[in-house]
């Protein structure tokens, strides 16, 4: 009885072990395309990611550079002040997505051309993504929202 | 006035609940009845007062009491009643309030139906839900005091955030809590019970019933945001593997083991120390979620204007409950010993698999949702980690988990004979196998994803139906049947069909962007669709843009549906629908 019970207790303890190393095993193995680095446009200027590589680009979009009558696609600008990166988005831009503000977008950097497959939405209008708060501040452009 | 006797009751329920805290656990200490008893009348006046405090704001709001800053911040004359309402728990210091109520109604039904329960469990039970009482009402007080006054009141309101003015979004909070805060009740029971030094059957049944109703309004709180997140923000998708959502999805996970272990306890008295484990979890993720979305720490799609020192705040909540906890655990465990031995193929057997697998995938989703603070702590690299990542660390622990799932459902306990229940369920699985097949010769040159699922979403409602079968035989017996086995087959039956849903609308679904003329049809798959008008409207506090969108299948009208485009001036802030 005693001998049986802490044989189950082995056999559970296995079970789980492997599970865990499994666990470990695939989120190694995920980790390889499921990670999107952050660049500010100023890092993406100076080193150019390959075309191969999704990454989140985020910044401020730049005044005058949004031209929406294309068709499906939308062309815009995004700065942090220091450089300026050209973004392409087939898609409906957020409600909130206006020249001026915060943007973080998810695509490949094609011929300097960031080609954005997703563009974040913020849902209210006093929020702005951390990164692009660190990338601007990195430029020494942030101003703090007045509150 | 109202206001402030609101406050008043806001702060004596904050008093009662510290006195809740101590007497009743020095009381159940020295076993002195009567500081034992008042915990039961202390339980329900804290409720009482949380509740007025609650209704003086909803009160606040409703008449639009505009010297009130929160109501100033998030509300406006012109906004429907619904909005008005919900307006209270859609802003910080409103959804807290709401928390710690929920905090309260647990401890008052507690105490209410606990009526079967010995003395002293109770006592400390209602001590330790008191005890988390207190670190949110002292939240609310110190950080986020719904109450505060303007000097000057405005004339009118700023307005709700427009994207939380739907239906989907004014009941998904209220939801979520329940479910968050209704596992608080299994962390007080687990707390008593290492406090008490003992966990028996009768113990677990009486700890059953909370994490199911806490799992089973999670389940409802999730569904409302992802529908709300569908429609209203648009993004062709329900579930995008973002850290607000996983901070929903890591408790949900963590309350199905506890439920399916706490049964292992009452039936069998074996995974004590394990189920005490996860109610402690359980909630620490509830508080862990609380934390992600108040601190604002992670870069969310779903971020609202957030605050540090809330962050911190909640934190210290987080670490000394669950590490409090924890060290109690780590002191106690030892005393929490197995009564029998338990078979690998028994029903025991199939729930600690079904326990391993959904802690492992709780911990993969844990290890992506907090992999970006460790990276930029660590490494300085700001990064962010994806659905890819969780679609292939994730997908095949829930697969595994959907394979067994039928069978381990229809082992019995003791002795188990897996033969058996194989033979019951080779038609079922025959069944399935064909469905998914015929999916697979119907769709070409298209991703094997969809049959797939397909197969093991039917496997499992057809599983579940092979059970609830099985188990009477007979039509006038089934009606009969105990209210746990439908709801057994029904949660089984129903994450089959999620599981199919999820497959299918991942395989199968087709986005087309295009501009679209007035007039002028295009077609997407075996549908025309054409714009026939755009029109102007307006709402009771919004302008809106609604295009009339008709789809036809073969000439045959087949819906109408009305996408718009609303722009509310108060909030400053324009919001899209799609067609419902």
């Amino acid at each position: 009885m005693k001998n049986l019970k802490k044989q189950r207790r082995i056999q559970v303890l296995a079970l789980a072990a492997i599970a865990l190393v499994v666990a470990t095993g695939l989120i190694g193995y995920a980790m390889r395309d499921g990670i999107n680095y952050f660049r500010s446009p100023s890092q993406v200027v100076e080193t150019p990611p390959p075309p191969s590589e999704v990454f989140r680009i985020g910044g401020l979009v730049e005044d005058g550079s949004l031209v929406r009558d294309q068709g499906e696609t939308v062309s815009f600008a995004v700065t942090d002040g220091g450089a300026t990166v050209p973004v392409t988005f087939a898609g409906v831009l957020p409600d909130l997505f206006e020249e001026n503000q915060g943007m973080v977008g998810t695509g490949r950097f094609i011929n300097g051309v960031f080609e954005a497959s997703e563009i974040l939405a913020k849902h209210d209008e006093t929020y702005m993504p951390k990164e692009v708060v660190d990338a601007l501040k990195a430029q020494g452009v942030y101003q703090e929202p007045e509150s | 006035m109202i206001t402030e006797l609101g406050h008043f009751a806001l702060i004596l329920a904050f008093m009662i609940a510290i006195f809740q805290t101590v007497v009743p656990l020095i009381g159940a200490h020295k076993r002195w009845p009567g500081w034992m008893a008042v915990a039961e009348p202390a339980a329900q006046a804290q409720f009482f007062f949380t509740a007025f405090a609650f209704g003086a704001l909803v009160w606040a709001f409703v008449t639009s009491d505009f010297s009130l800053r929160l109501v100033t911040l998030n509300s406006h004359s012109a906004k429907p009643m619904l909005y008005k309402i919900s307006g209270t728990w859609g802003n910080h210091e409103g959804s807290m309030l709401l928390w710690v109520l929920i905090v309260s109604l647990f401890g008052a039904l507690a105490s209410v139906f606990g009526a079967g329960l010995p003395q002293t469990l109770k006592a400390r039970v209602l001590a330790v839900q008191a005890s988390i009482g207190v670190a949110f009402f002292a939240f609310i007080l110190f950080t986020s005091n719904p109450f505060l006054r303007l000097a000057v009141p405005p004339f009118d309101g700023q307005d709700l955030n427009p994207l939380l003015q739907d239906p989907g979004l004014a009941f998904h909070p209220p939801f979520l809590y329940l479910g968050y805060v209704g596992l608080s009740m299994a962390f007080s029971f687990a707390v008593a019970a290492l406090i008490e030094g003992r966990v028996d059957a009768a113990w677990a049944r009486w700890v059953r019933p909370w994490p199911l109703a806490a799992w089973i309004f999670l389940t409802i709180g999730i569904a409302l945001g992802s529908w709300w997140a569908y429609y209203e923000l648009g993004w062709g998708g329900f579930w995008f593997w973002d850290p607000v959502e996983n901070a929903s999805f890591m408790p949900w996970l963590l309350a199905a083991a506890l439920l399916h272990s706490a049964i292992v306890v009452e039936k069998r008295e074996s995974l004590k120390s394990w189920t005490i484990l996860l109610a402690i979890l359980a909630f620490g993720f509830s508080l862990i979620g609380t934390f992600i979305v108040r601190s604002g720490l992670l870069t969310s799609v779903h971020a609202f204007a957030n605050d540090a020192e809330r962050g911190i705040f909640i934190l210290m909540i987080l670490a000394f409950f669950t590490g409090g906890a924890l060290t109690l655990f780590a002191a106690r465990a030892q005393s929490m010993q197995a009564r029998g031995v338990f078979g690998l193929v028994r029903r025991e057997g199939a729930l600690v698999a079904n326990n391993i697998l959904l802690a492992v995938a709780c911990f993969v989703v844990f290890f992506g949702t907090l992999w970006p603070i460790v990276a930029e702590m660590a490494f300085g690299r700001k990064l962010s980690v994806g659905p890819p990542f969780f679609n292939s660390a994730f997908t095949p622990f829930m697969v595994l988990l959907g394979m067994i799932m039928p069978i381990g459902a229809m082992l019995p306990w003791k002795r188990g004979n897996l033969k058996q229940v194989i033979h019951k369920l080779r038609y079922a699985f025959v069944l399935a196998l064909a469905l998914g097949a015929l999916a697979w010769a119907v769709q070409t040159g298209r991703s094997a994803l969809g049959p797939v699922g397909l197969f093991l979403g039917s496997w499992m409602v057809f599983g579940a139906l092979v059970d609830l079968w099985g188990r009477t035989g007979s039509l006038a017996r089934l009606m009969r049947l105990p209210r746990a086995d439908w709801g057994k087959a029904t949660a089984h039956a129903g994450l089959g069909v999620t599981v199919f849903a999820i497959a299918g609308l991942t395989a199968w679904q087709q986005e087309d962007i295009r501009v679209a003329q007035i007039g002028a049809p295009f077609t997407a798959g075996a549908y025309e669709i054409r714009l026939d008008a755009v029109a102007r409207a307006r709402g009771p506090n919004y302008f809106t843009t609604m295009g009339t969108v008709t789809v036809t299948r073969a000439g045959k009208s087949v819906a109408v549906m009305h996408p718009e485009k609303r722009n509310y001036p108060v909030a400053k802030m324009p919001t899209h629908r799609g067609g419902d």
